[in-house]
């Protein structure tokens, strides 16, 4: 009985989480994330059919038309070896997405294994590995990224590790919350009392009912880990040319700013928008989920 | 509370270790021998060799470890390898820069955030609030390296209001020459009276601190609103209306005096992250502080200063999140238990 009724609380309590995340397109702003989101997955997937020019977007450089300001032929102009910056900003779309793709992977598949042991298995185990989290957490994330990459010399595969290394112990903490709380139910016991194997139950029954805050909480890190990888690409320690990545194009544009203004506020502007849209949309989740405030909300 | 105290003190010890292990380990991954950098490349192999033997490089690596802890505590994280300086010197000569330009961003933060916070919070759902909501979240999403551009073509190319970087005009420093006292060139030109000096010394300031306010400024708006939309749902605000105290009052003195510390707290944490916000803008505003140090250092494999710079900066992360915590700690007993 004590089961079913906690089985009832537990769905209920899924129901409206997933009930309020269908409500976060109604706000304008969260809407508006969203639409600039779908147009940048877009342009990742068809990038070579709508960049005007393809070959100039993956490097290859033309240098009859070198920094020609925003025209008709060049919508956003070209840059110092004469390539289009709009091809350029569509090639570089691949490398963002693409780059924060390969750290969220990382960063979940060292942070929720560890939050599931420490969680499932607590004691000892969970001690070293929380204190062990906690000691990286006390770290500004971004110096220590660059840090490591300033010692492993800098390359995009490197940028991603140094941008991955201080971050997975945000995923441990939450899964291993999620790991007591779900521990603790009824149907784990009931599971455990007519013998189902230990890893069944962690990989079956737990992992599972763990993932969703997960998954909103990386929907939530994108935009900062897109920034992240566009600093270390200005400052030279990422991505490394002829490939277009917009923080480095940022940075190649710096030494022609105060004439030819549209490299670098171009590119810039790319990172700013999307950035700007995935924060909108984990705004826009944040507001949905948090139960206080809608609840609050019924109140008054 | 004592108890509490030595515990999160302990606890920052052992943290201030880690980090020293973590940049130990990672300045021995450089590739390169810092004995011939230090050097340069016309170096003879037995002048190199001694000065390995020297620097004790030729020691097992838990030997080299604790040399190094050993002079730490003493002030001395080595020397620079491009300008064979001390790095603590270095250090010393570049932190007021940064520290003031971080205390002028932060009071910008606090200024413009907490009364937008209040209001959007007052006008929920709004036009008003629509749009501190998404100048809250685009100044969070802002590349500060970018916008740090656009404020330099925007302000003193086109407009030509502000210059461009630097800590002063030259001709201005050379007539009117600053007193060094503490290096914070506001402070010391107001001590001493020297006025031209302090009013171009704020001039090269707008650009920079703004820029580098932008993210706390977000954070800042955003707690503020979202604490002060629960206080204000509070029956004391409601008592507070019933008895014909102004809606001003209420907002900024009954309704902020409780929506305060969560905000206080996240600026705290934000201050403590500018440090490192600093080497983004620092190089691009010409502006001589620890985020130019650094940035310098990373390209010319520069190891010990990269270390000295890093472990400043992180345990000044550590140590203003632990004041942050005590702080907390002391208005609300409630924590100390946890």
């Amino acid at each position: 009985m004590e089961a079913l009724k906690n089985k009832a609380k537990y769905s209920r309590r899924r129901r409206e989480y997933l009930r309020g995340l269908s409500r976060i397109y109604k706000n304008p702003l969260t809407a508006f994330g969203l639409g600039i989101i779908f147009i940048l997955i877009v342009t990742v997937f068809f990038a070579p059919f709508l960049a005007p020019y393809p070959d100039q977007g993956r490097g290859l450089s033309n240098l009859k038309e070198r920094l020609l300001s925003p025209s008709i032929k060049h919508p956003l102009g070209t840059d110092n070896l004469g390539r289009d910056i709009l091809s350029r900003i569509i090639f570089g779309s691949r490398i963002s997405l693409k780059a924060t793709l390969v750290v969220i992977v990382i960063v979940l598949s060292l942070g929720v294994p560890l939050g599931l042991i420490a969680g499932y298995f607590g004691g000892k185990v969970d001690d070293i590995i929380m204190r062990f989290a906690d000691m990286i957490l006390a770290f500004p994330s971004l110096l220590l990224a660059i840090a490591i990459v300033a010692s492993l010399g800098p390359s995009l595969i490197n940028a991603l590790i140094a941008v991955s290394l201080p971050w997975w112990p945000w995923y441990t903490r939450l899964m291993r919350s999620q790991v007591l709380s779900i521990k603790e139910m009824q149907f784990v016991e009931s599971a455990r009392a007519i013998g189902v194997s230990r890893r069944r139950i962690m990989f079956r029954h737990i992992l599972p009912n763990c993932l969703s805050p997960i998954i909103v909480q990386a929907t939530l890190d994108m935009g900062y880990i897109i920034l992240a990888i566009a600093g270390l690409g200005f400052l030279g320690l990422g991505t490394q040319p002829p490939a277009a990545d917009w923080g480095v194009m940022v940075s190649d544009g710096r030494e022609f700013f105060m004439i030819q203004w549209w490299i670098s506020t171009f590119s810039g502007g790319a990172i700013f928008l999307t950035v700007l849209a995935f924060n909108l949309v984990g705004d826009g989740i944040r507001e949905a989920l948090d139960p206080k405030i809608r609840w609050r909300f019924q109140k008054t | 509370m004592i108890r509490f105290t030595i515990r999160r003190i302990l606890w920052l010890v052992v943290v201030l270790l880690g980090l020293c292990a973590i940049t130990f380990v990672l300045s021995r991954i450089v590739p390169g021998d810092p004995a011939s950098l230090y050097l340069g490349p016309r170096a003879k192999p037995e002048q190199v060799e001694y000065l390995r033997a020297q620097m004790g490089l030729d020691k097992p690596l838990y030997l080299q470890f604790f040399y190094y802890l050993r002079d730490l505590t003493q002030g001395d994280m080595g020397e620079s390898l491009r300008t064979h300086r001390p790095v603590i010197v270095g250090i010393m000569d570049h932190l007021p820069a940064s520290l003031e330009l971080m205390f002028t961003a932060i009071t910008i933060a606090l200024l413009i955030g907490i009364p937008l916070g209040v209001v959007s919070a007052k006008k929920e759902n709004t036009g008003l609030d629509h749009f501190s909501r998404l100048y809250a979240v685009g100044s969070t999403s802002l590349p500060s390296f970018w916008l740090a551009m656009i404020f330099q073509i925007l302000f003193f190319r086109w407009l030509g209001l502000f210059p461009i970087g630097g800590r002063i005009d030259t001709v201005v420093g050379l007539v009117n020459p600053i007193e060094k006292i503490t290096g914070f060139y506001v402070f010391d030109t107001l001590v001493t009276g020297n006025w031209p000096a302090l009013k171009d010394a704020l001039w090269h300031l707008v650009l920079p601190s703004f820029t580098l306010a932008a993210y706390s400024t977000g954070i800042i708006t955003r707690m503020t609103r979202s604490t002060m939309l629960e206080v204000l749902r509070e029956d004391y605000i409601t008592t507070a209306r019933s008895v014909g105290i102004s809606e001003k009052e209420i907002l900024f003195v009954q309704g902020l005096r409780n929506a305060l510390g969560p905000t206080l707290t996240a600026a705290g944490l934000c201050f403590a992250f500018m440090l490192t916000g600093t080497l983004f803008i620092e190089a691009i505003f010409f502006w001589p502080g620890l985020g130019t140090y650094i940035a310098t250092a990373i390209f010319s494999n520069d190891y010990p200063v990269i270390m000295g710079v890093t472990i400043l900066m992180a345990s000044f992360y550590v140590v203003v999140n632990l004041i942050v915590d005590m702080l907390i700690a002391v208005v609300d007993p409630r924590i100390r238990l946890g």
